[in-house]
């Protein structure tokens, strides 16, 4: 057997490990209930990683929806290359791997008696509980602006409903109208998303309706792979000309010129913090977030509105047995991406299977990548293995990167193909 | 003379000191020792879980070579093979860390890819690859003991853009390789390659 560095713990050893780190593990032989809060990219990883690490674990994942539309190609479906069917997963996969998936709503979780409530009337009693509640929105940030004007004038920043709603009302609109995207402040779900989401539906209008505009309304001085966005937009919709296809206004730093403070649905406009009305035929307004609901209900967040963990085992720092994983946990080092959920999940089921049988939880690594399809063969994508520092402060990244702005076209024609390969194996590694 | 070798080995030592202090300075330690599934594990996301890809251009890696995932893996962390995405990642790993993930993926199921392919043409190119690669890609190409890689039932696109990469000098071949590979395109031109890569699709023996 391998001994890592920090020891392997395990019977008489775990008295060591409680002294060491001073964490009440479960003895051997005691029950193993998990309780995986929300079934989004984190937590069904999380779930089928946990039976798939030790089957003796009782999983139990509660989700509230039948079927969860993955966020990540939601563009493309945008941009009209891809059907809405196609992002849509169900839950059957878990099954076979022997997680309890109920459909219900969480509404609150009591760390001391360490049971979970559904709005179903429902109770579950858990070891470790796993929460991984995505993201919710300050809509607060914006006049205007709620969850039920959003059913006009979409988010579409939870994939779904929302997205078909403003697939069709890009269908609907005349050739020449003018398409707004307003894009949240940092830190928000899939940084690079904003923009590959205006490159997708440029893609669609420069098809169909080429006389058309996109205006990105951004808080943000700069964006997430700025460099080779503007640089494909260059190539493909005329970027910085007289005839650009797509107009981006940041804002300075520490300036909300070209924020959007105020919707006005009924003349379907925005207000941005200069005081310049901007009057849209398609309104996309994507407002600042914070983490998901539960996540404040169960007392998880701090005054950041997100969810301090201690990152070698995402258990929050706030209420023990409680690991909080994904968009809205702060995992220091690493962005609020898919692939981020993904692979924190994973680290997260290793070390409470460890902790589960008394064992202390390994080494961690993870790794985040993330593509975007800018336009026909044109793809780019940012990819970072990172490691813990051993004062467990911080996750650094070791290596990584983008796509090199001299890449051939051979390549970001890969780029597209690696895109689609990394969300056919992502899902399947969530889902199935 | 050896008075100056002794002050050029301080000045070195000196320098390498330096140079870790000042790395200790701007970096804090990482933590290291992650086990074999935590490391492979992170790998799923775009090879499938147990490396078992479901495509379409990422490949499988699940029960192939551990010496060939290892050779593949150092040529991406040296710039020797050259790859848009894989010579980012592999760069963050140690060697032993690239053993470890390759004897992790060793011991899983090889899946074979479930592809279309033409019949015909995949008739032609089994008879292709009994008389020009069978010799390292043995069983019909099913073989991971050959320390070659597995090429029945591996993804078509994947092994497309490996053999643009060889053509193009992107990808060294080795010696025996290059020759079997000059003597097919010579023989049979692009229609072989692409009779290969159909009996590689149907992924039978």
């Amino acid at each position: 057997m391998k001994i890592t560095r920090r020891g392997f713990v395990k019977g008489a050893g775990a008295a060591t490990a409680i002294g060491m780190i001073g964490t009440p593990y479960i003895a051997l032989g005691a029950s193993k209930k998990v309780v995986v809060v929300g079934g989004g990219t984190g937590g069904a990883t999380a779930a089928k990683y946990l039976r798939m690490a030790d089957p003796t674990i009782e999983v139990t994942l509660i989700e509230a929806n039948k079927h969860y539309y993955t966020c990540y190609l939601s563009n493309e479906v945008l941009g009209g290359d891809r059907s809405i069917d196609s992002i849509k997963f169900g839950y059957s996969g878990l099954g076979g791997h022997g997680v309890k998936v109920v459909h219900d709503v969480v509404t609150a979780i009591d760390a001391g008696a360490k049971t979970v409530k559904t709005a179903g009337g429902k109770s579950f009693n858990y070891d470790r509980c796993i929460v991984a509640p995505g993201v919710d929105f300050k809509w607060e940030t914006i006049e205007g602006y709620d969850a039920k004007v959003a059913e006009d004038i979409p988010h579409a920043w939870k994939a779904g409903s929302q997205t078909v709603t403003l697939r069709k009302q890009l269908e609907a609109m005349k050739d020449g109208g003018n398409v707004v995207i307003a894009a949240p402040g940092n830190p928000f779900r899939c940084p690079p998303g904003p923009y590959e989401r205006a490159s997708q539906i440029a893609h669609y209008l420069k098809q169909h309706k080429p006389k058309s505009k996109i205006i990105i309304l951004d808080s943000k001085p700069k964006f997430s792979k700025m460099g080779l966005f503007t640089q494909g937009w260059k190539a493909l919709y005329g970027y910085e000309t007289d005839n650009s296809m797509i107009d981006w206004r940041g804002s300075a730093q520490g300036s909300n010129d070209n924020a959007v403070v105020k919707v006005d649905a009924g003349s379907r406009s925005v207000t941005t913090g200069f005081d310049d009305t901007i009057k849209a035929d398609v309104l996309n307004v994507i407002p600042n977030q914070k983490a998901g609901k539960i996540a404040f209900a169960a007392g998880l967040t701090n005054d950041s509105g997100w969810c301090p963990i201690n990152l070698h085992t995402f258990e929050s720092t706030i209420h023990k047995n409680i690991h909080v994983i994904g968009d809205a946990s702060i995992a220091k080092g690493m962005p609020k991406s898919g692939y981020a959920a993904n692979s924190e999940a994973k680290v997260c089921a290793a070390s409470v299977a460890a902790m589960l049988n008394g064992q202390e939880p390994g080494t961690p690594a993870y790794v985040n990548t993330c593509y975007s399809i800018v336009g026909k063969d044109w793809g780019i994508s940012v990819a970072a293995v990172y490691k813990l520092a051993e004062d467990g402060s911080k996750i650094t990244k070791v290596s990584g990167g983008l796509t090199p702005t001299g890449a051939s076209p051979e390549m970001r024609a890969r780029e597209v193909q690696y895109a689609y390969s990394w969300f056919d194996n992502i899902t399947s590694d969530i889902f199935m | 003379m050896a008075h100056n070798n002794l002050k050029r080995a301080l000045i070195g030592a000196l320098i390498i000191s330096a140079s870790s202090v000042a790395f200790a300075a701007d970096k804090k330690p990482l933590l290291s020792g992650a086990s074999a599934s935590m490391l492979a594990n992170t790998c799923a996301g775009c090879h499938g879980t147990n490396g078992a890809s479901t495509g379409p251009a990422t490949p499988s890696i699940g029960g192939i070579s551990a010496i060939y995932f290892e050779e593949v893996m150092l040529g991406f962390k040296n710039g020797e093979i050259k790859n848009t995405i894989m010579t980012r990642i592999a760069k963050g790993y140690t060697d032993d860390e690239i053993k470890a993930m390759g004897e992790f993926y060793a011991k899983k199921p090889f899946v074979v890819a479930k592809q279309s392919f033409d019949a015909g043409k995949a008739k032609k190119g089994a008879k292709l690859h009994d008389k020009y690669c069978e010799k390292c890609h043995a069983d019909g190409g099913s073989s991971a003991e050959d320390d070659s890689g597995v090429l029945l039932g591996q993804l078509t696109p994947y092994l497309h853009y490996s053999l643009v990469d060889y053509k193009a000098g992107d990808r060294e071949m080795t010696k025996k390789m290059k020759k079997k590979v000059n003597a097919l395109i010579k023989k049979e031109g692009d229609a072989g390659f692409d009779a290969l890569l159909n009996f590689y699709a149907q992924g039978k023996q």
